[in-house]
């Protein structure tokens, strides 16, 4: 169905599931319960997971297929913020015009990047996506402030323009991004019982492009030019001996992951209209990284898997503290719980950039598939023993 | 020309400390082929070593003296360090005012030991990986040094002065004709220009002249036939690596009086100094100290008010536009070896 085997369509379906109904997913605790700090489902962090997951999904067209490794990515976010921002500032506060011009903008400027960055590959494709970038994030901080409003970051005001819109609202206060007069920010409520749910309209937007992304993520990996990004990953030479020039698939793998990026920049200048500089730096582009390989590079799933795993621990795990973790541990002698308690101190609450860099290195040493191998690994353990339980597993491969 | 000679000389520092981190990349790199993206933290580590130092150095204990009161009228607390209170009044506040030279010999200890953990830990079993899962994986070791030493000394910069005597500056006009104060320079980066220049001549002598270094240069040029001779190269490679980890540390010490340590200046450095690396050509010492020094100079050149307002921004671009020129005119770099990282 729509061009996809049953196989990739039921992923699409699933993902289509998960996103749709991610208000109740994310959202299993009562509210006022102990656990209700556990739950994700409010509009703010679940725009997040899929404006990353969009983002981590062009970037899995990159480094997954091709496996050029970029460090420069967040560049590209930064410039689809800005031009969004920019649109709403001189044209209207819709979100479809600026969507579409974040979109050109920064497929253009990865056009120019790659252009240049991908006559080398390797280290060298790395050093030089990086040295873009951070010439790029530079630059936006200092020269281009006239553009870019240096290090306050890019807002809007009541003097803009807006030719298509209004300036100011009958009020007098900002106009509010919206899709032909729907505002991104409007959001519905629905109590049952102790359950609050939240329906965000903005969430629903980032929603179904995640989900158009998606799919045109799967038709890419299944085309015969995600079979070519394929074969310049396993042997670029020999690629090269039978004829075929490289370059032009990278560029355009290049130029695609680009684009989403800076899709997903525009979104999140759709869900809060203002860009500063410091989305471009090279740390940001490092977050993707991440994100991508802790999911699983070269999966279709993986990336948003990473990027949903890696916010919800940004936004859930450093809010937990210690007296979250005395309440836990309460049933313990004073002695063992204080213990306990001083042993997860450091990697709790604000400390939990360093779970996250003991976590990436354990799936970079242990599970180079990233999260979706490891579901694979345990698939395949339940699997292996229903049809015969002895002699199997002297054949399983031995864990690296 | 009293301009021309400043931004010479305020480049030096900066460009020693270019210098000595990519040193220390490329002698991992030429010898181990690992691309070390925690060499920035290893650089940052070295830094809160002399923090450590200055702070073990503190340690004090307080004795009450009757004959003073405090405002409170209370019996005054004296505080008195450990230091103080062995070696005697005097010599003991020139240690504490010592500490960051001290901590050189604090911390070549420690960063070799660190770098031989981190070699036979972590890296031994990243040779026959991808450059890839190489940078990924050094990547997350940076993150978790640099989170780890934030747990224990929180994300402020701590200022780490340098001794007195090095404090204030130096006229080096009138020594060469010009009038005075139109070029000063601080003693402490003349200091750390020197101490750069020191370290650098003596990692290149100790390759050069000792049967331990020749052994080491022919591993880095042909690593399976220094093998097949019966000499256990590996366990001179991780030597090199806990060296190269010592030289970022030391590099870091004198680094801390210029530029208070904080968390996160490794990353800050790793870029650039990775940036100097590749210019200078992948594998090759003299590349990386030449285009560490080149690369300080230039850009101090491009901060210049002149240059800036020639060129807006030239000052904050300069190292990458150099960079982005090299490698597409110059693939190998300034100094690069033929058949290094050619993929």
């Amino acid at each position: 169905m729509l061009g996809l085997n049953k196989k990739d369509f039921s992923l699409l379906l699933v993902v289509a599931a998960l996103t749709l109904f991610a208000p109740f997913i994310l959202n299993p605790f009562p509210e006022g319960s102990g656990m209700a700090q556990f739950n994700a489902g409010y509009p703010d962090l679940m725009q997040r997971f899929v404006i990353f997951g969009i983002f981590a999904i062009g970037f899995n067209i990159l480094l997954g297929l091709t496996g050029y490794l970029s460090f420069g990515h967040a560049a590209f976010l930064g410039v689809g913020s800005y031009s969004a921002v920019w649109m709403f500032k001189l044209l209207s506060m819709n979100v479809i015009p600026a969507i579409l011009l974040a979109v050109v903008v920064s497929g253009l400027f990865a056009l120019v990047i790659g252009f240049i960055s991908l006559r080398r590959s390797g280290i060298y494709f790395s050093i030089l996506t990086l040295a873009f970038a951070q010439m790029s994030f530079n630059l936006a901080y200092s020269v281009l402030t006239p553009i870019t409003n240096g290090e306050t970051g890019l807002q809007l005001t009541l003097n803009d323009p807006r030719v298509l819109g209004q300036s100011a609202t009958a009020d007098g206060s900002i106009p509010v991004t919206s899709l032909f007069g729907l505002e991104m920010r409007s959001t519905f409520e629905m109590t049952l019982g102790p359950w609050l749910f939240q329906f965000n309209a903005g969430y629903y937007l980032c929603a179904l492009i995640l989900l158009l992304s998606f799919y045109l993520s799967i038709r890419i990996f299944r085309s015969p030019f995600g079979l070519m990004l394929r074969a310049i990953k396993s042997n670029q030479t020999r690629l090269n001996y039978t004829g075929l020039n490289a370059r032009p698939y990278t560029l355009a793998a290049f130029v695609i992951s680009g684009m989403y990026a800076g899709l997903a920049g525009a979104l999140m200048a759709s869900m809060d209209p203002l860009a500063g500089a410091e989305r471009m730096q090279w740390t940001a582009s490092g977050e993707v990284v991440l994100m991508t390989i802790l999911g699983g590079a070269g999966t279709l799933i993986g990336p948003v898997l990473g990027a949903g795993f890696i916010k919800y621990f940004e936004n859930i795990f450093s809010k937990i503290n210690d007296t979250v973790l005395h309440g836990w541990f309460e049933f313990m002698p004073d002695g063992l719980e204080n213990l306990i308690v001083g042993i997860l101190h450091p990697f709790i609450g604000k400390g939990w950039h360093l779970t996250l860099g003991l976590l990436f290195m354990l799936v970079v040493i242990f599970l180079p598939g990233g999260l979706v191998e490891g579901g694979q690994r345990i698939a395949k353990l339940f699997r292996r023993k229903k049809p015969d339980d002895a002699g199997d597993n002297a054949q399983s491969t031995p864990a690296e | 020309m009293d301009a021309i000679i400043l931004q010479i000389l305020n480049g030096l520092d900066k460009g020693s400390a270019y210098a000595l981190i990519a040193l220390g990349l490329t002698l991992i790199f030429g010898t181990l082929g690992v691309v070390n993206f925690a060499h920035g933290a290893l650089f940052m580590i070295g830094a809160f070593c002399a923090v450590t130092l200055s702070r073990i150095l503190n340690f004090s204990f307080e004795t009450i003296d009757p004959t003073k009161t405090d405002f409170l009228g209370n019996p005054a607390k004296i505080k008195t360090t450990y230091v103080e209170h062995w070696f005697g009044a005097d010599f003991g506040a020139t240690i504490i005012d010592w500490a960051v030279p001290l901590a050189i010999l604090f911390s070549i200890p420690i960063m070799i030991l660190f770098g031989f953990i981190v070699e036979r830990g972590l890296i031994k079993h990243f040779y026959k990986r991808p450059h890839a899962d190489q940078i990924l994986v050094t990547y997350g070791l940076a993150i978790v040094l640099q989170e780890i030493i934030k747990a224990f000394y929180g994300a402020n910069p701590i200022p780490t002065p340098a001794p007195d005597v090095f404090k204030g500056s130096f006229d080096f006009g009138t020594l060469l004709g010009f009038e005075p104060n139109a070029i000063i320079y601080p003693y402490w980066r003349l200091v750390y220009f020197a101490f750069s220049a020191l370290i650098i001549s003596g990692v290149f002598a100790f390759l050069r002249f000792t049967t331990f270094g020749m052994v080491v240069r022919a591993g880095m040029a042909d690593r399976e036939t220094v093998g097949l001779l019966g000499l256990n190269i590996d366990k001179r490679f991780t030597f090199m690596f806990g060296l190269a980890a010592a030289v970022a540390g030391v590099a870091g010490v004198m680094y801390a009086p210029i530029n208070s340590p904080n968390y996160h200046m490794g990353m800050d450095f790793l870029v650039l100094s990775f940036v100097v690396v590749v210019v200078g050509g992948m594998g090759s010492l003299p590349g990386a100290v030449l285009a560490g020094f080149l690369l300080g100079i230039l850009e101090s050149f491009a901060s210049m008010n002149e240059v800036k307002s020639l060129i807006p921004g030239i000052d904050q671009i300069i190292i990458y536009v150099v960079a982005i020129i090299i490698l597409l005119t110059r693939p190998r770099g300034l100094m690069g070896r033929k058949g290094v990282m050619e993929d």
